[in-house]
């Protein structure tokens, strides 16, 4: 199965690299667009046995290592 | 008298460290690898800056689950003293024996520059030798040293006095202007500025040296 | 793809083609094709510079090795050596700024620990188009946080360097990184492969299809078309490169490499070949061994990847198993990819087939070389009547401070680990920057340092002052100067007056290096800089090292300090040509740049040098860009104090404080140290005349020019971070 873990600081946290690119986009006259906040992806192939078991392990590695829930909001998709 | 120092792959400070603590203690220290799981009896733990792990996924991340971190945590919690320097300080946010994170400097820039820090408290195992609120001047260098924490937790690390050290004006939008922090028992310090590179006036600074020498007395007495 | 097209798409042309098809004696394969390209190209082999390189002055008795090898070697006394050189990374960096300098660094880190050399110091020097033009934010700020990003990872401090702008880069940044390494006489490793049978061994990052074909990129001129290569640019793993050198070094403790040497531009290749040729021996590659990144890799592939991070070493047999365990431990790959023979050929097997099966010589001694044809350029001529008498002096010096190549670039270096390693001596901005031995009372001085505007008026003069400006401003930190390397950066040599300019640039530095006993040790050439038919200035760079036997001195030295006396070595500046003041004051083409006299130049040098030495003065600054009036203000922000200045001669006044007439310094000494001063001086027959003296908080020229510490610091501190804020 492929998982994807997509982590971003928390809405509370300021995003320097966020805000960044909305005033690069501000100079570029894109004024439509606002709250930008940045994130990333982590992909990865998982084995197990049912989706219920993927999103397991894959929260569990979430919370012990791939985000910082100190400062970090993240989700998990499984296909 | 007992010093450790831990060496992560892309540790680069380990030997600034090694020799501050040479020079200014006079005493030789050992640096472990961090795939050792057990850290010899010791006085004192540093953990010097660097790039550990590249810091790549975040500062510190991989490096605070390596098998020597279980070790070095139930020291921290015996109350063994425990240095973090620059990296060493994301490290020991990331195994939450100090709280909050550090994040991207505000500037999105890495900002490198002698700083000027006040001390807040001279009553610490690492800060003795110094004078309450002294000025000093010490070198910053890092990406990561924006320190983030919920406001509540903020509220009760000043209510309890454990900020150790602040920036004498903004440089990286850490809240509060916290250069440095204790945890609760104020056995670990967690600090941005590198006092290891402030041991020489020829250098710069020797602002440093007090730390070192505030380390050494306590570890005397 | 017919036959005219992939040696065409390999930038071999048709006499190269017929050289090559003539010397094989048969039809190459795709994968010889692609290993005669990158050897024979201007990047590797250099065709079009190799018949005048030969003419550098290379040789002096600290020199350990010159030119040839992956870097320089000189020695530096108590059996310690350094090693350094300077290599150019402009066209991946105008590609993609951050990757193309952050590669930059690392590759020229590499050239130095692969001698056995921990590296102790960085510099840079970079060169930009107009500050204004849409490019240069993007490209400043990309090259800088590259060159931060993999230096400070690495944990080399960056102490020194250059930046500036000028519209003929607009098109081709420039970025030269120096790395300067320590090591002692008898770890000192070189490239020549030996003893048949012996193992070749692949050791660090694994291998993947970046930057095929960087060689040749770096090699052709760039059109619109070329930002689209984007593909082609390597991507710089810090953490791999710190590895990979503590796993080297700790290795090179042990007794048990023959040869070793980075994989660079054209990897396998280029690194395989240099080492066999050196060993005059052949070599065989077996790519089933190659660790790669990617599956299904061609030979062809492998042999063309960049990817960065890599070396190849000779190791003694009998030694395999301890190496291996060394790169392991420090999480480094680390496999036995071919052998050394006596067959002369480079041989390269992969699933069962022989790829490529060429005599070594083919791709070295017969490649290509070119004589090209030279031709002065039209001299431009002088526009007559300029408007000096105009000019306010207070407006000209603030518009001169917050001019581009003057302005400070704290913006720049203040993204630069500077303080790692704990040696670095003096602050950012000085003439060179200064590191200390560890553990001894020695330190390094290095500096680098071109004026592309008197290098294009006028190449041999300007090659000239570039040598003579980088052993000034060693002295002036109170070093001696020992050799230098040089990125000689110019645009296509195919044009006569180009090819004429480069020879007179070798001429140039052969002959100041000579005087100054300045030798060259290690360098490279980049051609090819342009843009549509826009060449870029000439820029020979030239990277400096001296040496501090005792650092004492400098203690007491740096700063200019309160009653300070004020003096100018040298002549009185009487003339503006090809001055910065022309540039940016009068704005007229800058023609005649100014003539060193290498004999006042050495004369001024030696006794400012003992000044500094005897611990004399206070300060001392090299009177550059902008002539004394810049270098005293630029003296006063660093020291943070005013001064009192009386010109006497006032008919000549714009000249005495604007001329960029060469050999010259400003000083700062205590009164009661003035009589010392004095003896010395007159006793070496050196010009020198009173300026006045260091005092207050602004600076007072004639009672009547007055500018407060202020003005000066807001108007030289301002542009660059305006700039990027904007």
């Amino acid at each position: 199965m492929k998982a994807r873990v997509f982590i971003r600081l928390k809405s509370e946290v300021l995003d320097p690299q966020g805000q960044a690119i909305e005033s690069a986009l501000k100079n570029l006259n894109e004024n439509n667009i606002k709250n930008i906040r940045q994130g990333k992806l982590i992909e990865m192939d998982i084995e197990a046995k049912n989706v219920e078991e993927a999103k397991k392990s894959i929260e569990n590695i979430t919370v012990k290592l791939l985000a910082n829930t100190v400062i970090e909001d993240y989700k998990i998709e499984i296909e | 008298m007992e010093i450790s120092i831990i060496r992560f792959p892309g540790t680069n400070c380990e030997v600034d460290t090694y020799n501050a603590v040479k020079k200014v203690l006079g005493t030789t220290s050992t640096i472990l690898s961090c795939k050792d799981t057990v850290i010899p009896r010791s006085d004192l733990i540093i953990i010097p800056g660097g790039f550990s792990y590249g810091d790549y996924l975040r500062s510190g991340a991989i490096a605070a689950r390596e098998p020597i971190m279980s070790d070095l945590i139930k020291k921290a919690k015996n109350g063994v003293n425990i240095l973090g320097i620059c990296n060493g300080f994301q490290i020991l946010t990331e195994c939450n024996l100090l709280p909050g994170a550090l994040l991207k400097n505000s500037t999105l820039k890495f900002i490198s520059k002698i700083t000027n820090i006040q001390i807040t408290r001279n009553d610490t195992f690492f800060s003795k030798d110094y004078d309450k609120n002294q000025s000093v001047k010490i070198p910053v260098a890092h990406h990561d040293g924006n320190y983030f924490v919920d406001q509540e937790t903020l509220r009760a690390i000043e209510e309890n006095d454990q900020v150790a050290m602040r920036y004498a004006e903004p440089i990286n939008g850490s809240l509060n202007n916290i250069a440095g922090l204790y945890n609760n028992s104020f056995n670990i310090l967690g600090m941005m500025p590198h006092p290891e590179r402030a041991i020489d006036n020829q250098t710069g600074s020797n602002d440093g040296i007090k730390l070192f020498q505030s380390m050494l007395k306590s570890m005397s007495l | 793809m017919s036959d005219k097209d992939i040696y065409q798409s390999h930038g071999i042309n048709e006499d190269e083609k017929k050289l090559l098809l003539e010397s094989l004696g048969r039809e190459p394969t795709v994968t010889e094709i692609g290993i005669f390209s990158v050897m024979w190209s201007e990047h590797c082999s250099y065709k079009s510079s190799r018949y005048w390189l030969k003419e550098l002055h290379t040789t002096g008795k600290q020199v350990i090795q010159g030119p040839g090898e992956n870097a320089g070697v000189i020695d530096i006394g108590d059996n310690q050596a350094i090693i350094f050189k300077m290599e150019s990374h402009n066209h991946p960096s105008f590609i993609e700024p951050y990757q193309g300098a952050a590669t930059g660094v690392g590759g020229i880190m590499r050239d130095v620990f692969t001698m056995g050399a921990r590296p102790i110091a960085l510099l840079n020097s970079l060169r930009f188009g107009e500050i204004n033009h849409p490019k240069t934010k993007y490209l400043l700020s990309g090259v800088v946080s590259g060159i931060g990003g993999y230096g400070n990872c690495v944990g080399i401090p960056t102490i020194s360097g250059e930046t500036g702008f000028d519209s003929s880069y607009n098109g081709n940044n420039l970025v030269n990184a120096m790395c300067v390494g320590l090591t002692t006489h008898d770890k000192i490793f070189y490239s020549k492969a030996s003893g048949i049978g012996n193992p070749v061994v692949y050791v660090g990052a694994r291998t993947g299809r970046d930057g095929i074909h960087g060689a040749t990129m770096a090699s052709g001129e760039f059109d619109d078309e070329s930002e689209k290569n984007r593909p082609t640019v390597q991507v710089g793993d810090p953490y791999a490169e710190k590895l990979l050198l503590e796993a080297c070094l700790e290795l090179m403790q042990e007794d048990a490499i023959v040869s070793i040497q980075d994989m660079g531009a054209a990897g396998l290749t280029s690194s395989s070949v240099e080492m066999a040729d050196k060993g005059q021996v052949g070599i065989e590659l077996n790519l089933d061994r190659i660790p790669t990144r990617q599956k299904n890799m061609t030979a062809y592939e492998m042999m063309l990847s960049e990817s960065q991070e890599r070396m190849l070493m000779v190791l003694r047999p009998e030694k395999t198993q301890i190496a291996k365990e060394v790169f392991l431990k420090w999480g480094v790959d680390f496999e036995i990819v071919g052998k050394i023979t006596n067959t002369n050929n480079l041989v390269v097997k992969h699933n069962n087939r022989v790829e490529a099966n060429i005599p070594i010589t083919y791709l070295t001694d017969s490649a290509p070389i070119y004589k090209r044809d030279i031709s002065p350029r039209k001299k431009k001529s002088k526009p007559s009547a300029s408007m000096k008498h105009d000019i306010n002096i207070k407006d000209a010096t603030l518009k001169l401070l917050n001019s581009p190549n003057i302005c400070s670039k704290k913006w720049i270096w203040e993204q630069y680990d500077r303080s790692i390693m704990a040696n670095t001596l003096n602050p950012a901005g000085d003439d060179a920057g200064i590191v200390r031995i560890e553990g001894t009372k020695k330190a390094i001085a290095i500096s680098s340092d071109v004026n592309p505007r008197y290098c294009t008026a006028e190449a041999k003069k300007g090659a000239i002052q570039a040598v003579a400006e980088c052993w000034r401003n060693i002295i002036s930190m109170g070093a001696e100067p020992l050799a230098i390397t040089n990125c000689l950066n110019f645009g296509n040599p195919e044009k006569p007056e180009i090819m004429y300019d480069f020879v007179k640039t070798i001429q140039g530095i052969t002959q100041a290096s000579k005087e100054l006993n300045f030798p060259v040790v290690s360098g490279n050439v980049s051609l090819y800089n342009e843009t549509n038919g826009m060449a870029i200035n000439n820029t020979p760079t030239i990277g400096g090292v001296g040496l501090i036997n005792d650092i004492t001195f400098l203690e007491k030295f740096g700063y200019a300090m309160d009653n300070d006396q004020v003096y100018l070595i040298g002549n009185k500046g009487e003339n503006l040509n090809c001055s910065t003041f022309e540039e940016i004051i009068l704005g007229t083409i800058t023609v005649d740049p100014p003539d060193v006299d290498l004999q006042i130049e050495k004369m001024n040098g030696i006794a400012i040098k003992k000044l500094i030495n005897n611990q004399i003065l206070s300060s001392c600054h090299d009177i550059s860009d902008g002539g004394l009036m810049i270098s005293l203000c630029e003296l006063l922000i660093k020291s943070n104090i005013g001064a009192n200045i009386k010109i006497t001669n006032n008919s000549k006044i714009l000249e005495q404080l604007f001329a960029e007439e060469q050999s010259r310094y400003i000083i700062s000494v205590p009164s009661n140290k003035q009589d010392k001063m004095f003896e010395i001086l007159d006793n070496a027959s050196i010009q020198y005349q009173s300026l006045g003296n260091i005092t207050g908080n602004q600076l007072k020229v004639n009672d009547k020019i007055v500018i407060s510490l202020s003005e000066l610091i807001e108007a030289f501190e301002n542009l660059i971070p305006e700039l990027m804020a904007s």
